[in-house]
């Protein structure tokens, strides 16, 4: 066994991070580790990016206890990581009058999950307050505890101030099966070796159920991936100001029309069950799909305007909530099991796994407590996460005191998002270097403008080689296997390398 | 030194910045500065290392390097200022009479840049359709990228993207970089085109796909993008009249990379955030016969006002709003057009979009325009008062992919001045 850990964290998305974040305040020595090349690379990165009101899960399940719970931390929790959020509200919009006596359902619904603020409005308030939406509005529940959020920036802000305070971050590095003494969990082997521990947290998201089965756990358990299809529309085209949800039907929030802290306009998800647990195509039925279902609450949203489409899936799971009183089959999972020692088992983390991931992440130090983990504190723990330049934000007399500073500032690589090359070599060189196009990609929003990348790709390939020493033809889109380039065409002595 | 006001500032110096910085100064601008993001002049030509370019203006056929060093050569020769590796962050109209347009912009040399102009040509070029705008399904991994950025790639930094291509769409880039490619020892397995007829020019057809034997697929397109990490194959499918895939046409076409050549569109973040009208048809800001846009002394060249086919016709238009950013820099003209042009029977749209009949007194003004769909008959091209005819000119066929051109001439001065508008139309002869 090469190292000792008090704790090892399998999975880093969201819920993995924030929990990795949580339990570097105390005094214990924690790996995270994950299996792609970068941190947020499945569910945390292709969802709706919203810190849910609450209004939605079913009153009673562990999903509603820990959207109430977290809600109410993100102004904290983005403040400490220095990350973009911002309190939009959403609103539930009736089209019909069927729909409208729904909305009495939803907001009696929003109340016994304790959710504040909920009003009822009117046709003509929800139209005078929201003209872009559908003259046959009926009225609207108006949730104005409802956020947007940068869901790769949490992902990753949450990791890096885990870093900074103590945790280790192993990539690429694959859970294969645990280590056992008995009904004692002492270690995880992986692709990388093995490592020991006496404590693991299953935070493998859609990879929750296999990770679980090795420990003899839930073996009934299933996550049955979900795909959501979505456009993102161009800024300069079209905008909104807020999060627009349909009266929901009965297995999702339905499809929503919504601004993201980009100021870009994102239309989805429908939802398809798929086949196996990479299947994040886009399919031209789930865009029919998105686009009528938008165009019912929001007319004058126009394909044309679309300047991205990308697709996540849900881990669903099927654990029957642990409050008995329920007849619920898809709750979240948030235990110590029985049949092993050592493991807090995390499942189904579906939406709203996003928003609850603060909730989930004390959640988990609360089992530790209760199993008789002492958890002290770090005196010395600072959940500030510093933060780094991001040059379109600055005032004009910022910028230049930047590029004074350091002239890569000065030379701008990302022409549609305005990203310069000195934000790509800090992160290149960050806390978790971003090491392929994709990691960059989510770390400064490069290539997610309306060319697509087809102006930033060749010259961050390069930057992305010459800061690490590497060949162009080593760089990947996202790890191993995704190279861009394959050879070079002829080579000439100086270029050689 | 850099002076703190110019009379004329070119953003981009592609061919069209070329042009309009060179027009500039003949046209008495004293001061005129280039500012191009790239390192070196010269723009997009840079990387068309074929030829094709230069056959209206210098009746010789030019690769395209070759073709912007003449422009080049001249414009240094004209002492003409520029500022290379330097991205224009804004350009901000005068907010009196009395002031001027200021753009900001920065470079890693100089840090952040605040100059003003007395008027600016706008020559930012066009950019290429993405995946995304039509919403190309399947899984999203490397090695699907655009025509344009697979030429920068094998002709400027030397490196190959793929081995086994299939390009989606006729347009000209694409089927260039299909010869390209296949003489760089790559195989490119097929092109294919959603539309019944070719998008790009019949010489490219020609030149890049027949004499490669590289097979065109007309009515095709991409149902699918297979693989997770590098794109491993296509499926492909046949497209009805109305663009709905036939069933059973699929095939699945193994390949590493995916080209894209489905249409530029003009590039104008900066026009939009200076305020100027750009046109939802041509993407492009609204312009007269001097490409002055709906901003008073904001002035737009070449692809940036529209897709050209051929680069001599951006040469031109950036001759003419270079020489009229000069007129206007030095107070010489400020009368704006007033005679609309209107897209009649199968034409998409008309540039300019305004025409000041005053203009017509001693020179001719060109109108270039696109056809919705393809005629392969003689036709007639007509500019028309209302039911009258002023201007007409025949043509063996017309196609969407060929930029089509109707002049008038100073013979047309009365009727143009008595015109409340005027129509384009192309019809069957």
């Amino acid at each position: 066994m090469r190292d000792i850990y008090d704790i090892i964290i399998i999975g880093g998305g969201v819920v993995g991070c924030m929990t990795a974040r949580q339990l570097s305040r105390y005094q214990l020595k924690v790996l995270l580790i994950e299996k792609e090349a970068d941190i947020g690379m499945g569910p945390s990165s292709a969802n709706s990016a919203i810190v849910h009101a609450g209004h939605d899960p079913i009153p009673g399940s562990l999903k509603a206890e820990m959207n109430s719970r977290a809600n109410p931390m993100w102004d904290q929790v983005a403040a400490e990581l220095g990350i973009a959020f911002e309190r939009s509200g959403s609103y539930i919009v009736a089209v019909g009058a069927e729909e409208r006596a729904k909305l009495d359902d939803l907001y009696a619904r929003g109340q016994q999950n304790g959710v504040p603020g909920m009003e009822i409005l009117s046709a003509e308030e929800t139209l005078r307050r929201e003209p872009q939406l559908s003259p046959e509005v009926s009225g609207a529940l108006w949730l104005p505890t409802a956020g947007l959020v940068d869901t790769f920036g949490a992902v990753i802000a949450a990791a890096e101030n885990a870093l900074q305070n103590g945790v280790k971050l192993l990539l690429e590095t694959e859970f294969q099966d645990f280590i056992m003494d008995g009904r004692r969990i002492v270690g995880v082997r992986t692709n990388r070796g093995d490592f020991g521990c006496r404590w693991v947290v299953n935070a493998a998201g859609l990879f929750s159920d296999a990770v679980m089965h090795k420990a003899g756990v839930r073996p009934d358990f299933k996550i049955t991936p979900r795909r959501g299809e979505y456009c993102v529309l161009d800024r300069a085209e079209f905008t909104t100001r807020s999060v627009y949800f349909p009266v929901p039907g009965a297995a999702t929030k339905g499809i929503l029309v919504l601004n993201t802290v980009h100021g870009n306009t994102i239309i989805g998800p429908d939802s398809q069950t798929v086949a196996t647990r990479e299947d994040d195509e886009i399919t031209p039925a789930g865009m029919a799909e998105i686009w009528r279902g938008a165009g019912k609450l929001i007319p004058s949203v126009n394909p044309r305007h679309v300047i991205a489409t990308f697709a996540g899936l849900r881990a669903t799971g099927n654990a029957h909530s642990p409050n008995p009183a329920l007849n619920y089959d898809h709750d979240f999972v948030i235990e110590i099991p029985r049949e092993v020692d050592g493991l807090v088992n995390l499942g189904g983390i579906e939406s709203p796994g996003l928003t609850a991931a603060p909730a989930i992440a004390e959640r988990v130090a609360d089992l530790l407590r209760d199993a008789g983990e002492p958890l002290p504190e770090k005196p010395a723990w600072n959940p500030i996460r510093p933060t780094r330049p991001v040059f379109h934000k600055l005032s004009r007399a910022e910028q230049a005191a930047l590029i004074a500073r350091d002239p890569r500032y000065g030379r701008m690589v990302c022409r549609c998002e305005l990203v310069t090359e000195g934000e790509i070599v800090a992160e290149i060189h960050g806390p978790i270097p971003a090491l392929t196009y994709d990691a960059l990609k989510r770390r400064t929003w490069l290539g997610t403008g309306r060319c697509l990348g087809s102006f930033d790709l060749p010259r961050v390939v390069e930057l992305l080689a010459q800061e690490t020493g590497r060949s162009p033809l080593e760089v990947t889109k996202r790890g191993a296997g995704s190279e861009f380039l394959f050879r070079q065409t002829k080579t000439v002595g100086e270029r050689e390398g | 030194m850099m002076k703190s006001l110019y009379d004329v500032i070119v953003i981009g110096a592609g061919p069209g910045g070329l042009a309009a910085a060179i027009a500039a100064k003949q046209n008495g601008a004293a001061d005129v500065l280039m500012i191009d993001r790239d390192l070196e002049l010269g723009g997009i030509l840079l990387q068309c290392i074929h030829n094709g370019f230069g056959v209206e203006i210098f009746k010789q056929d030019l690769p395209g390097p070759g073709y912007a060093q003449r422009f080049i050569d001249q414009a240094l020769g004209l002492n003409i200022e520029y500022l290379l590796d330097t991205m224009v962050l804004d350009v901000i109209p005068p907010a009196a009479p009395d002031e001027h347009h200021r753009i900001y912009a920065m470079s890693k040399r100089t840090g952040l840049i605040d100059v003003q102009a007395r008027a600016v040509v706008l020559a930012m070029g066009c950019r290429e359709r993405t995946r995304a705008q039509i919403r190309l399904p399947g899984s999203r991994p490397a090695g699907v990228y655009t025509a344009g950025t697979a030429q920068r790639w094998v002709n400027v930094e030397g490196y190959m993207p793929g081995k086994e291509f299939v390009i989606l769409g006729s347009g000209d880039i694409g089927m260039i970089m299909a010869r390209r490619l296949t003489l760089e020892g790559a195989h490119v397995n097929r092109v294919l085109e959603i539309m019944p007829y070719l998008t790009g020019l019949t010489r490219n057809y020609v030149q890049c796909l027949l004499d490669y034997d590289i097979p065109l697929h007309l009515r095709h397109t991409i149902k699918r993008i297979i693989g997770r990490k590098r794109v491993e194959a296509v499926e492909t499918v046949l497209v009805d009249e109305r663009w709905n895939p036939v069933p059973g046409s699929e095939e699945v076409v193994p390949c590493d990379t995916l080209l894209l050549s489905v249409g530029l569109i003009p590039e104008n973040e900066l026009s939009r955030k200076a305020g100027v009208k750009v046109d939802p048809v041509t993407g492009g800001p609204v312009v007269d016969d001097g490409f002055q846009t709906s901003v008073p002394g904001i002035f737009a060249a070449g692809n940036v006002v529209h897709v050209y086919d051929l680069v001599d016709w951006v040469t031109e238009a950036g001759l003419q709003a270079g020489k009229w950013a000069a007129r206007y820099a030095l107070g010489l003209s400020t009368a704006a057009g007033r005679v609309p042009l209107k897209a009649g029977e199968n034409v998409r749209y008309v540039v300019p979009h305004v025409i000041n009949p005053a203009a017509l007194a001693n020179e001719s003004i060109r109108l270039q325009f696109r056809i919705t769909q393809p005629i392969e008959q003689p036709v007639m091209i007509e500019v028309r008062d209302g039911e009258k005819v002023i201007a007409r000119k025949g043509e063996p066929y017309a196609r969407p992919g060929e930029m089509v051109n109707v002049t008038l001439a100073p013979k047309h001065y009365d009727d143009v001045q008595k015109a409340s508008a005027l129509t384009v139309s192309v019809v069957k002869r």
